[in-house]
């Protein structure tokens, strides 16, 4: 018996939200008194691998094959269902992202295993296994009983949190046998912003709505941006006016974030923009309207003009910085 | 009885709500300031059909029913009536009396192109001193054997400028008073038609309302709509349809001013509590629930009856009597509720108690309609 | 070709939701219902695709997993445009259950491109697309901003901070998000006549098993009262930020 995750990294090197995984699967693994066993997958070093013994990985798997470097969600899955196979898990866990989201369903059929997706927190319990998560897009939470012997989860980032628990840590490498029909998928171009904060990783996040009036205004949010080392998100209004990409729209039909700190400037919070922010940890508003509801999810406001507070905002973080 | 909206009723009412909240509520504020045509928004009112919604699908019309109409009506009221009242006149006053009194050639020509919206209808019956009493026409249209030459003013015309297609009404034989009044069928670029400047009014501003004038047009007689003699007739008979959608208006605009005013009172706080659990307000709200309500089924009787093949002319003066006073008192109450901010055009509320006052008046003063109804009793 | 999308019933994004039966159940009373706005954004994609006439689309089938309930939604799915509509008449509680039903579907109607929201905004389980491709062995591709028909497949998909553009080949299951289509379309009057007319098949369930269920809701508590800086003295913003929240 075991409990497998699966610890994704991005060219070779971890995250933090990798780090939370092992920590989060070790506490569940000692729960259930059964052995943690990290999958990793694609050309990585063993001072990388080495990292994840400080959050309490004693065991990991790599699968060192640098024909998995590029992300195949049907040959992860393949490999991550053969080790859980192997292992006998009775749980497979790995990060809710982008691969999480579409590798976690396929090894779910693979093991014929019921499967929860951004869970937040331990299970309550785990006989029955039942799992508590955020549901109606954060405006209630369920519970879910897993009844299949074998259960995948994918873990919310930022909410489980990192911790140290230094192990000794024994590395296999594994070469499981890939049908090589499964690699097919051909990426013709691939364009990424190098050096921008990326929305859905960052501690820290600077959003503007509809307040800021035009989208030449957007300069001060920038800036306090740029002080603060965030990324920068926008309401949908903007988005579907084309100020912003749709790439920074955050809420519920836009992304689903929960950095450290959310700053909201010019934003109402309409009740689908609070569905994408709920999980902050913390949230500051600035807004003209006192009656805005986005007073109402915030922990700190400011009553104010956003072309005025933001500056004022951006100058105070610099002096505190130096 | 059967108080059950059916699936397709539900259908178009989330459709008309959905175009109101995305493509009418931005900017509503600033064409009603600035009183700017609403072109684009109309055209696209037309590409989901709303504009001869009511018009069957033989001649390119929705086939909806009247139940249809009271629904989609409210909906786009409760956010922007100038392009509600658009889409009134079209469908009830216009095209109404095209497919039921029209020939084949008729519809095939100008009933078609405004059902599908590609272009709009006029209903040119007022004039500066046939306002309420509609028998006093002074426009005339002499018969000159093979078409009709129409001289006159009309007055306060919906879709003044932006329509294509004119019903107009005009006297032919003055001995016969209003058995004497035909109803012509008139391409707005005939020669001899001028239009007057943009009314400025006090709501409704982005529809266009003006002054037509007309120095001896000519009418060809085939643009004659029903027989010699019937304009009078149709009139009186298209306002009847034509109330029901100034009922549906005045009950959305009453709705929208009721919601936005539910909404404010659960937020606004004053004395350390919102101000919905203040009696004073809640009461107050109360009040307006049931005069909505009230209001809503008087329209849905109206629009029931016509689309049972009933009488409904009765019913339909008392929903546009009933639904415009309770518009004026909700929106009224609306402002209220919303204190100071009420009173900016920010808020809405404003915007809906102006507009309110016109269905007091239009197609049928509030006045007249109490005639209609008590001529009814007599029956 | 032949596109399936899969349309998932929602309660509408601004509905407060209630619980009854000691918060076991959904109080569905009062509830508007709507298409999960991913599936009605995949759907507007879909019918695009049928419409540019370069494409050879000749079909564009929504399926539903679920109960006589989510008919209405059904038939707004064909008053938008789609040409028939398929309801397996279960209940939607688990992703397993649901991808393996519409899998069933699809063993016996061929379909060549396959679109899926990216998750439902009810139960938020971002499974059922991922789920369908594995019971296919069909390739899924998640994320996915744009579907191209010319002469190639292209697809675009998002990836963290940029885009990725790949080329595939059918049958395949797209697992779209926000950016595949502009806007959801309303329904036109023509629309809604037309969809009197277009097929809305029943079929029975098979039997599978349902692996996962909601054993009961809670309301989150409501979060403390949001303190108030003076615009004038932003730096105690900072100070709070720091030594009070310690977020920074």
């Amino acid at each position: 018996m075991s409990v497998v995750a699966f610890a994704k990294n991005w060219n070779g090197k971890f995250k933090n939200s990798s780090y939370e995984l092992v920590s989060y699967t070790k506490e569940l693994a000692n729960q259930m008194q059964t052995n943690l066993v990290i999958v990793s997958i694609g050309k990585i070093t063993e001072e990388e691998l080495n990292k994840l013994s400080q959050y309490g990985a004693d065991r990991i798997i790599s699968v060192n094959d640098a024909r998995m470097n590029v992300l195949t969600s049907r040959v992860y899955a393949e490999v991550i269902a053969q080790i859980a196979k192997k292992e006998s898990a009775e749980l497979v866990v790995m990060t809710d992202n982008n691969s999480g989201k579409a590798i976690a369903p396929r090894v779910a059929v693979k093991l014929k295993a019921g499967m929860v997706a951004a869970v937040q927190e331990l299970p309550v319990s785990i006989k029955p296994f039942v799992v508590k998560k955020q549901m109606f897009s954060g405006k209630t939470f369920g519970y879910v009983q897993i009844n299949s012997a074998i259960r995948v989860l994918t873990l919310a980032k930022n909410c489980f949190g990192l911790v140290e628990n230094p192990v000794e840590c024994n590395i296999d490498i594994s070469h499981p046998e890939v049908n090589t029909g499964l690699f097919k998928i051909q990426i013709i171009s691939e364009e990424e912003q190098k050096n921008k904060v990326i929305l859905t990783d960052a501690d820290c996040v600077v959003s503007a709505g509809r307040g800021m009036r035009s989208p030449d205004n957007w300069r001060p949010v920038e800036e306090l941006a740029e002080v603060l080392g965030a990324a920068t998100a926008c309401s949908r209004p903007v988005s579907d006016e084309g100020w912003r990409s749709h790439e920074e729209h955050v809420g519920q039909t836009g992304k689903v974030i929960a950095p450290n700190l959310y700053i909201a400037a010019g934003i109402s919070g309409a009740i689908q923009h609070v569905a994408g922010i709920s999980r902050s940890k913390c949230i500051v508003a600035i807004n003209t309207d006192p009656e805005a509801p986005i007073f109402s999810v915030a922990d700190y406001g400011i009553i104010g003009d956003v072309m005025d507070v933001l500056p004022r905002l951006t100058e105070a973080f610099r002096k505190s910085k130096s | 009885m059967n108080f059950e909206f059916t699936e397709e009723h539900l259908m178009i009412r989330d459709a008309a709500r959905d175009f109101a909240q995305r493509e009418l509520l931005p900017g509503v504020i600033e064409r009603d300031d600035k009183a700017i045509y609403p072109t684009e928004q109309v055209k696209k009112l037309a590409e989901l059909g709303f504009l001869g919604m009511l018009v069957g699908s033989k001649y390119d019309g929705g086939g909806m029913d009247t139940i249809s109409y009271v629904l989609a009506m409210e909906e786009i009221s409760k956010v922007d009536s100038s392009v509600a009242v658009i889409m009134s006149v079209n469908n009830s006053l216009v095209c109404w009396g095209v497919e039921k009194y029209g020939t084949e050639e008729q519809k095939e020509k100008y009933l078609k192109p405004m059902a599908r919206g590609e272009k709009i209808g006029a209903f040119l019956l007022s004039e500066p001193e046939a306002g309420s009493d509609a028998t006093s026409q002074r426009t005339t249209a002499i018969d000159m054997g093979d078409h009709y030459l129409v001289n006159g003013t009309k007055n306060w015309i919906t879709n003044g400028k932006s329509a294509s297609t004119y019903i107009v009404f005009a006297q032919t034989h003055k001995e016969l008073k209003h058995r004497g009044i035909n109803a012509l069928i008139v391409e707005a670029d005939t020669e001899g038609i001028s239009v007057g400047p943009h009314e400025n009014k006090m709501g409704m501003r982005a529809s266009d309302t003006h002054s037509v004038m007309f120095n001896n047009v000519k009418v060809p007689k085939e643009n004659r709509l029903g027989e010699e003699g019937f304009g009078f007739k149709l009139a009186m008979k298209s306002l009847e349809g034509g109330r029901i959608g100034i009922a549906s208006q005045a009950l959305g605009i009453a709705s929208g001013a009721y919601e936005l005013a539910l909404k404010y009172a659960q937020e606004r706080k004053a004395f350390g509590k919102e101000i919905i659990n203040h009696q004073v307000i809640a009461f107050k709200l109360a009040d307006m629930a049931v005069e909505i309500e009230a209001a809503r089924y008087f329209c849905l009787k109206a629009a029931w009856l016509k689309d049972q093949g009933k009488p409904y002319g009765h019913a339909s003066a008392m929903a546009k009597l009933y639904a415009a006073e309770t518009a004026m008192k909700v929106t009224t109450e609306a402002v209220q509720i919303h204190g100071g901010y009420g009173y900016v055009k920010e808020y809405h509320v404003e915007r809906l108690m102006r507009e309110a006052k016109l269905t007091q008046i239009y197609e049928g003063t509030s006045e007249i309609q109490k005639i209609v109804i008590s001529r009814g009793l007599m029956d | 070709m032949k596109i399936l999308v899969c349309i998932s019933n929602v309660p509408d994004t601004t509905t407060k939701v209630k619980f009854k039966e000691d918060n076991t159940l959904l109080d569905d009373s009062g509830i508007q219902w709507i298409i999960n706005p991913w599936d009605e954004l995949a759907l507007t994609r879909a019918l695009e695709l049928k419409e540019d006439a370069g494409n050879s689309v000749n079909e564009v089938c929504v399926i539903n997993v679920g109960g006589s309930l989510t008919e209405a939604t059904l038939r707004k799915a064909l008053a938008i445009g789609a040409d028939k509509a398929i309801r397996i008449d279960a209940c939607p509680s688990d992703a397993y259950h649901v991808a393996g039903q519409i899998a069933e579907y699809l063993k016996e109607n061929v379909y060549d491109l396959i679109f899926s929201g990216i998750e439902s905004s009810d139960y938020n389980g971002s499974s059922v697309g991922a789920m369908l491709a594995e019971f296919m062995n069909y390739s899924g591709i998640s994320s996915v901003t744009n579907v191209n028909l010319d002469d190639d497949i292209v697809v675009s998909r998002a990836i963290p901070g940029g885009k990725q553009m790949i080329k595939t080949e059918t049958p395949f299951v797209a697992i779209v998000q926000k950016g595949i289509a502009k806007e959801p379309r309303i329904p036109s009057m023509r629309g809604i006549m037309m969809a009197r007319k277009k097929p809305l098949e029943v079929i029975p369930a098979a039997e599978l098993p349902v692996l996962t269920q909601t054993v009961k809701f809670e309301l989150p508590q409501a979060k403390g009262t949001c303190k108030m800086i003076d615009p004038e003295h932003v730096e105690q913003l900072v100070e709070l930020l720091k030594n009070e929240a310690k977020v920074l």
